[in-house]
């Protein structure tokens, strides 16, 4: 735990082809968007106290809103639990020195500065996109030109860093495996990435082939979406969606992997039902690819579609459903560390159920025709992206914060981060679903007078999520500073990133890659785990 | 795919690594950039195909105005569509000649099959120039020129990396029969290129 | 004596169900409902609502059980039991959702086909007879008079009105009698068929009061065929991004008695038409 270990800081900010270094990058690049993301919502709450549109231009409202979304998806969740922790952790769990790709790699991470502030300058070159992160046309074709180009331009450039961090993770996971290490032998995140990565690598494409027509539709006069000239604008909705529907589990597949490594750990049990997590997974991955269209059910889709992707979307829940049972089952009769990372997690799966039960009422044709494109389904994805993914990333700092740093975080002020967090979330998105129902249409900047209460509910909830970040950000830089030291492994896990010195040495291990086969053997032991105090002590020491 | 042709770089060598045989390979992982490429492969692919959908559905449901069908003259997207599958087949000699380390006879077919597609890309261009229809003028002829189009840029870069294969294979031991991995890449994307062209013409010239 | 645990999971069991169908049906979260069709949505919602409340409930209890009970107490620092799986119990939790979903899936598609969501759109009886003898003349396949999809329940004469979609407002036109106003009336209790364009980008129809939303698409006329059944007046929402003043872009519709509705047309119909013999419609 000695010399080299400290990457020196400059490193953080140039073209570093360590994957560890190139992890923190993707996490503070994201976290700094989701703030910049934030401020944005917290203007559309603020905009929404009232019912009338008085705090912003409208059409200054739809950049905002258009950016959020942007900038949400493709700058804070997909980067973060994509590329800041599959790239720390993958090459760790396969017992690689590096991704498959480590120069690639940089190259995937820096493309999203540049685009994340391409985005953000169309603001103020001549107003940003106005057409929602969908950017449906005929709308993204008659708004004003130079935001929707620039916003083309980012997304592309956005999606090309996903497609090529996939191909990265694709090869690291299948081809730069440890010798003696089998695919089911992996953590469950490694499952997780890669199903994830078929998903970018197939859908990914498919959204930047209709951003290119849709480009051309804008800036040469075709008129592939344009039905003015002839176009038909509902192809342009299912190639988007054919992209973005599994774009959603992009963003939660990988957060499910993460909290199956931590969870394991602070409940100090094996994680329940190994195989059927796999095959929940793969399920999820070829299911994910056949609903699009349910984003589409009063778009005009003839009736044979709608039956198809009704029962192909509301099985999709079945393996979703699988997932949460084990965990449920992996939580029960352990002996659970109530801490940050544990609550956060509990949070998530709280969360999530919430917003998968009511994303199998969307997928209900004739319910779904009264509430979308309502506050109802803004609920439902926030409760999935937000209560789901947002809440496993915080999990997932609080439990790999010590191996990235060397130092503990405060736990007083963790779990004071992630009450906040819970009941801010809760506040500003329960009320939502009553507002869909009740007849709320999403994205408007003003609203029949009887809804002002309940949005007002809402803003105040938003206002406890800003503030719930203050917590953490003090805990963060603090503790980065000063925390306590965190020793190699705090929490007495047997996978292999811990089984090295935090912050781990460049090439992960000073010897050779520890072989761990079981990932998550605890319990069974007659003291403190038997992996770590036994065998895993031997795994450790081979591995400095 | 110059990003991919990039070695990994190893920066920490563990001396003691000679004395463990049994420890994995530390700094040179096994080649896996092919790989790589037929992923990424996969992923072009898959842009191809979500314009090919959009295509079909289109001739599905959206009926062209009465004065926009066109009988696409056949002889010269034939012959064209013969020049690409010729050119891969011209990398493939190349590559047997690269095997049996035959260099100059391997850099000429390198020349041949960057000269078809040349000859691809010009017949394209003369086709583009004697059209009936330009690209705004309906939803088939901006399709008709998205695709192809999208995919003579594919054609443009293949054919340069092959000139830069060819250059490459002229210096003294840059490939050999063991270790080709720029080569095999070329000829890969070349193959992938062609394949796409298959469909494309079948779809859009025969459909 | 302590009670057997299997009695009291069962007791447990009992109670969650008893509360989450206590729940579905007593508590409403939806708005009036005003038309046939919103009634059996309704039902849909409270079964949905009911299933989502046992299952959220049942699992958060469990969660907060776990975390009471299984919590790690100061200076406990051995391992949990090394239970790896259980196959019998992975069987139950995916045979039971599978089948409460398949079940939900036949009955959701049950009462989507009887509002009609199912219909051939374009061997519809109701099309207004001018429209229909266009489209025999031109393309048959004109994309502008092909009926792209909706909701229509293809049975008989339903009352014909166009609606169309512009930034910001809808616009609705009576075919039979030739007059365009900017709010909807419809008679109470007779089907009636709404012919939906769009003049520029994408909005869509949504009146909640009817549970009913379409979108409206340039170039891809749709339908909407329902029988409002409730007296009053209900808001026309916008419900999908249609620009600056999407907001704001709302009508009325007002539900009358078939009385009234007469009247209302004939107050409103041009004198040119009114006097002309107008048999078609069926009032
Ligand atoms: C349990 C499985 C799920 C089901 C059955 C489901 C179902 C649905 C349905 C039917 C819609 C369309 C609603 C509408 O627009 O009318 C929808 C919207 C959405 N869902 Fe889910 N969902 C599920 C899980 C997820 C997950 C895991 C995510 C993300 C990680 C997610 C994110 C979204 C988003 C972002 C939208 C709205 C997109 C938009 O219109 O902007 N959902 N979901
Ligand atoms: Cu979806
Ligand atoms: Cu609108």
């Amino acid at each position: 735990m000695d010399v080299q270990h400290h990457t020196p800081w400059h490193e953080y900010f140039g073209f570093s082809l360590d994957h560890k270094v190139i992890g923190i990058q993707y996490l503070v690049t994201g976290f700094f968007f989701y703030l910049v993301g934030g401020a944005l919502a917290g203007m559309i709450r603020v905009e929404l106290v009232t019912p009338l549109s008085d705090f912003m231009a409208r059409d200054t409202y739809n950049q905002v809103l258009t950016l959020h979304g942007t900038i949400m998806i493709f700058l804070w969740i997909v980067p973060v639990v994509n590329g800041a922790f599959g790239n720390y952790l993958v090459p760790f769990y396969v017992g690689a020195r590096d991704m498959a790709f480590p120069r690639l790699n940089a190259v995937a991470f820096w493309m999203l500065p540049p685009a994340g502030f391409l985005l953000l300058s169309s603001y103020f070159i001549g107003g940003a996109a106005q057409s929602g992160w969908t950017a449906y046309p005929p709308l993204s074709i008659t708004t004003p030109a130079v935001g929707q180009i620039i916003w083309i331009i980012s997304v592309l450039l956005l999606g090309g860093s996903s497609i090529f961090g996939a191909v990265n993770f694709i090869a690291t996971i299948l081809k730069l495996r440890r010798p003696g290490l089998g695919l089911f032998q992996l953590p469950m995140f490694c499952w997780a990435m890669l199903g994830t990565s078929v998903l970018v690598v197939l859908a990914t494409p498919v959204l930047a082939g209709a951003l290119i027509l849709l480009s051309m539709d804008i800036v040469a006069g075709t008129g592939f979406f344009n039905p003015a000239l002839g176009g038909n604008a509902v192809v342009y909705q299912h190639l988007f969606w054919f992209y973005s529907h599994p774009a959603v589990y992009i963003m939660v597949l990988p957060a499910f992997g993460l909290v199956s490594e931590i969870l394991p750990i602070h409940a100090r049990k094996p994680l329940f039902g190994y195989r059927s997590m796999i095959y929940s997974i793969l399920g999820i991955v070829f299911l994910g690819l056949i609903v699009w269209a349910h984003h589409m059910f009063t778009s005009g889709t003839p009736p044979w579609m709608r039956l198809f992707f009704t029962i192909a979307t509301a099985i999709i829940a079945v393996p979703t459903g699988i997932k949460f049972f084990n965990w449920l089952a992996t939580l029960w009769q352990g002996k659970l560390a109530l801490n940050s990372a544990l609550l956060f997690c509990c949070g998530f799966i709280f969360n999530f159920v919430f917003g998968g039960i009511t994303g199998v009422a969307l997928a209900q044709v004739p319910f779904d025709v009264h509430v979308h494109d309502t506050y109802f389904v803004v609920a439902h994805f926030h409760y999935i992206v937000f209560g789901g993914t947002v809440f496993v990333i915080f999990a997932a700092i609080y439990h790999w914060f010590p191996k990235m740093s060397g130092r503990l975080l405060n736990e007083h002020l963790g779990r004071l981060h992630c009450l906040l967090s819970f009941l801010g979330f809760n506040i500003c998105f329960f009320p939502q679903h009553w507002l869909g129902l009740n007849g709320m249409p999403r994205r408007v900047a003003e609203y029949d007078p009887q809804f002002q209460l309940v949005n007002q509910i809402s803003s105040v909830g938003a206002l406890l999520l800003a503030i719930s970040t203050l917590p953490f950000l003090v805990n963060v830089l603090w503790s980065a500073w000063k925390g306590a030291p965190a020793g190699d492994n705090p929490w007495r896990a047997c996978t292999t990133e811990w089984l090295t010195s935090s912050p781990p040495p460049v090439e992960n291990w000073l010897r050779e890659a520890p072989l761990v086969t079981e990932p998550y053997d605890y319990g069974s032991a007659e003291d403190a785990m038997s992996v770590t105090t036994v065998r895993g002590r031997e795994l450790w020491s081979a591995g400095r | 795919m110059t990003i991919l042709t990039q070695r990994p770089t190893t920066r920490l060598s563990d001396p003691q690594q000679e004395d463990q045989p049994q420890a994995p390979a530390h700094a040179h992982h096994p080649d896996v950039r092919l790989f790589g490429l037929i992923i990424f492969l996969v992923a072009d692919g898959m842009t191809f195909a979500g314009f090919f959908a959009a295509y079909l559905t289109y001739r599905a449901v959206n009926p062209l105005p009465v004065n926009a069908e066109y009988e696409l003259e056949l002889l010269l997207p034939a012959v064209n569509t013969l020049v690409l599958l010729v050119s891969s087949l011209t990398f493939h000699r190349g590559s047997k000649a690269l095997m049996a380390s035959r260099m100059s006879t391997c850099r000429g077919w390198l020349l041949l099959t960057a000269a078809l597609g040349a000859a691809f890309m010009a017949g394209q261009m003369w086709e583009y120039f004697h059209l009936p229809f330009g690209l705004t003028d309906n939803l088939f002829a901006s399709t008709f020129y998205a695709l192809t189009g999208f995919h003579g840029l594919h054609v443009t870069l293949g054919a340069m990396m092959i000139l830069i294969v060819w250059w490459q294979a002229g210096r003294q031991g840059y490939f050999t029969a063991e270790s080709h991995f720029g080569f095999e890449a070329a000829e890969l994307y070349w193959h992938f290129v062609d394949g796409v062209w298959v469909v494309l013409f079948a779809l859009l010239y025969l459909l | 004596m302590p009670i057997p645990a299997s009695v009291l999971t069962l007791a447990a069991g009992i109670l969650l169900a008893l509360i989450s169908l206590w729940v579905g049906q007593n508590i409403n979260l939806m708005p009036v409902a005003a038309a046939d069709d919103a009634t059996t949505v309704d039902a849909l919602f409270k079964v949905l609502f009911s299933l989502g409340v046992g299952l959220l409930l049942g699992i958060t209890a469990m969660l907060v059980v776990a975390l009471v009970q299984f919590r790690r107490r100061p200076g406990d620092h051995l391992d949990g039991p090394a239970v790896e799986g259980n196959l019998p119990l992975e069987i139950f939790w995916t045979a039971v959702p599978a089948i409460v979903i398949l079940i939900l899936g036949v009955y959701s598609y049950d009462i989507y086909a009887r509002m009609g969501g199912m219909a051939d759109f374009n061997h519809h009886t109701s099309m207004p007879p001018p429209e229909v003898e266009q489209a025999s003349l031109g393309n048959p396949a004109d994309p502008e008079t092909v009926i792209w999809g909706g909701i229509d329940r293809a049975e008989g004469m339903a009352f014909p009105v166009e609606v169309t979609a512009m930034q910001f407002a809808f616009i609705f036109h009576y075919p039979q009698q030739n007059f365009t106003t900017g709010e909807l009336h419809l008679p109470m209790g007779q089907p009636v068929e709404l012919q939906l364009k769009s003049n520029d980008v994408i909005h869509a129809f949504w009146v909640p009061e009817f549970r009913l939303k379409q979108d409206v698409i340039p170039g891809q006329p749709t339908v909407l065929s329902f029988t409002a059944n409730r007296q009053g007046d209900y808001d026309i929402i916008c419900a999908e991004l249609c620009g600056p003043y999407h907001g704001g872009m709302r009508s009325k519709v007002v539900v009358e008695d078939p009385q009234s509705f007469e009247e209302w047309l004939i107050r409103n119909t041009p004198a040119t038409v009114a006097t002309a013999p107008d048999s078609s419609r069926t009032a």
